[in-house]
């Protein structure tokens, strides 16, 4: 074997394996994630070095894990002198004597839970939750973390670096959260895979590749968590969410790299395996009776991909999603889109009205997406001066390139009719 | 075991009086709140403070003393007690500090102590 296919087989195994490693290294080392990263480090500088010359290991992550408990037992004796220290260095020691094969394999899915919510701990800032859960749980490289979020990469190292000083020194738990903290902690977790699907998501020309990649990343990590807790409705329902959106990606864009409304997409470019499991696995979810926001947003979509054309969409259900969403999770966000689909399902007079009391909200008077959906319903009401106006509001809101032209297409398409 | 030091911040301003028939039921909350800190078993030490404007500022740039009447305090948050105590990680830290009685109008900082073992 060549040295540049031994290295990529290191690579692989490491993002591979790492995770779930680094999970139950860090369980042995008494929670301690800086540490048990660390040593996943030292293992990886190892096999890149022996794995050329000896040739792969039969099982990979039999060797990971044997290297990085060393190498964790060496770090933890050069820094010996607490007692939980050498606690730890102790424990690891017997497993290294007793039992190199360790402990049955249903205390792993436990341990990247709780890697899960010690990454996601809200007494960390959300960065640092991102960076960590993609670093520590996604197996990525501090420099393709940097990369995705358009950080220089010294700059992730350091949050990562004062992230897990922060973890170590505050003795942020290792555990999963009782159940009384359970939904507040996991709605805080699903927070953050959310955040990095749609740092993803968010069409922007030139870093597009490293984005699908977030993407792809986001729901890798819903996979895991719902494999890690089958039975909770929020997570499927985020998975499912995801996915759906995820499988009108190709399509958000033209040939040049604008951007597709949803109403102008080419629906025979989604795609269908993608909205065939989120839609069975919002099925799943709702048979759980335990409705929630990423359920709700995932029913919408879900309709939306139902529809085969933009005629033939459900606006009516789709405006009472919206509603109930409104309730449970409200934002201008969400009311916004209410009155988009209220207009479609109703008449875009009804949809005007669920705008006023947004556009009489000073705080909004800068919320590009507002005054957006104000011109779209003034001009499909019939309003053309308002609606010109409306538009000039959206567009001196407007940074994305993109978006600037497709509003101003629509301001000169309606003077053009008018005269 | 872990210790954190949990600092009290407040606005002196938006306390009630101490003579006050609601800033006697708060004192009584935080003695309240100190006892069950004690009957845990997790209690070090913990005192309330004089307000900010009987503090005194010590500096030496130069190797030379130089004091100065009250705090540099910029915001409106001063510090105005703190308590030290045993716990096993910052999420109980945390679910202490949310205790604190003045927690609805003031804050509480949660340091970690450093260990010398």
């Amino acid at each position: 074997m060549s040295g540049s296919a031994a290295a990529q087989a290191v690579g692989r195994a490491f993002r591979e394996e790492g995770p779930a490693i680094l999970a139950t290294l860090a369980r042995q080392a008494g929670g301690d994630v800086g540490l048990a990263e660390d040593a996943l480090q030292d293992a990886l500088a190892v096999a890149l070095i022996t794995w050329p010359r000896d040739g792969i290991p039969r099982v990979p992550a039999a060797w990971i894990t044997t290297t990085a408990r060393r190498k964790a037992i060496d770090r933890l004796r050069r820094e010996r002198g607490l007692d939980e220290r050498t606690a730890a260095a102790e424990y690891l020691m017997r497993l290294e004597r007793d039992h190199p094969e360790e402990e049955p394999d249903s205390a792993l899915g436990d341990d990247r839970l709780r890697l899960v919510f010690t990454c996601c701990h809200p007494a960390l800032m959300m960065d640092a939750r991102v960076a960590l859960t993609l670093r520590m749980l996604g197996g990525l490289t501090t420099a393709e973390v940097a990369r995705a979020f358009l950080v220089p990469e010294p700059t992730m190292a350091q949050r990562l670096v004062r992230a897990k000083r922060k973890i170590a020194a505050a003795h942020i738990p290792y555990r999963v959260p009782s159940d009384e903290d359970l939904p507040d902690r996991l709605a805080g977790v699903l927070a953050v895979v959310y955040l990095v699907f749609n740092e993803g998501y968010r069409a922007s020309a030139g870093a597009q590749l490293v984005r699908e990649d977030l993407c792809a990343e986001a729901i890798r990590l819903a996979r895991l968590l719902t494999a890690l807790m089958p039975d909770d409705a929020e997570t499927i329902g985020l998975l499912a969410l995801m996915l759906l959106h995820d499988a009108r990606r190709a399509s958000r864009t033209d040939a040049e790299g604008g951007y597709v409304a949803l109403d102008r997409q080419d629906r025979s470019r989604w795609d269908r395996a993608r909205i065939d499991e989120g839609s069975a696995l919002l099925d799943r979810a709702l048979r759980l009776r335990r409705p929630g926001p990423y359920q709700l947003q995932a029913a919408i979509s879900a309709l939306h991909a139902a529809a085969p054309d933009a005629d033939a969409t459900d606006w009516p259900q789709i405006a009472a999603l919206y509603a109930r969403l409104a309730e449970v999770a409200p934002s201008p966000v969400v009311e916004v889109n209410r009155a988009v689909a209220v207009a479609f399902a109703d008449d875009p007079r009804a949809g005007l009205q669920v705008l006023e009391p947004l556009l009489a909200d000073d705080a909004l008077a800068g919320y590009q997406p507002l005054h957006a959906a104000h011109a779209e319903l003034l001009r499909r009401a019939g309003d053309g001066a308002g609606a010109s106006e409306a538009y000039g509001r959206a567009i001196a809101l407007t940074e994305n390139a993109v978006e600037l032209e497709e509003l101003r297409s629509r301001r000169d398409a309606l003077r053009s009719t008018e005269r | 075991m872990p210790q954190y030091m949990l600092l009290i911040y407040g606005d002196s301003n938006q306390a009630p009086a101490a003579d006050s028939p609601e800033g006697q039921a708060e004192f009584g909350r935080w003695m309240g709140y100190t006892q069950a800190m004690i009957d845990a078993g997790v209690f070090v030490a913990g005192d309330q403070l004089h307000p900010a404007d009987t503090a005194s500022t010590v500096r030496a740039p130069n190797g030379e003393r130089v004091v100065t009447d009250g705090p540099f305090a910029e915001t409106k948050e001063i510090l105005g007690g703190y308590y030290l105590l045993n716990l096993p990680d910052l999420d109980a830290a945390l679910t202490w500090a949310e205790q604190a009685p003045h927690i609805a109008r003031g804050s509480v900082e949660v340091r970690p102590v450093v260990a010398r073992g």
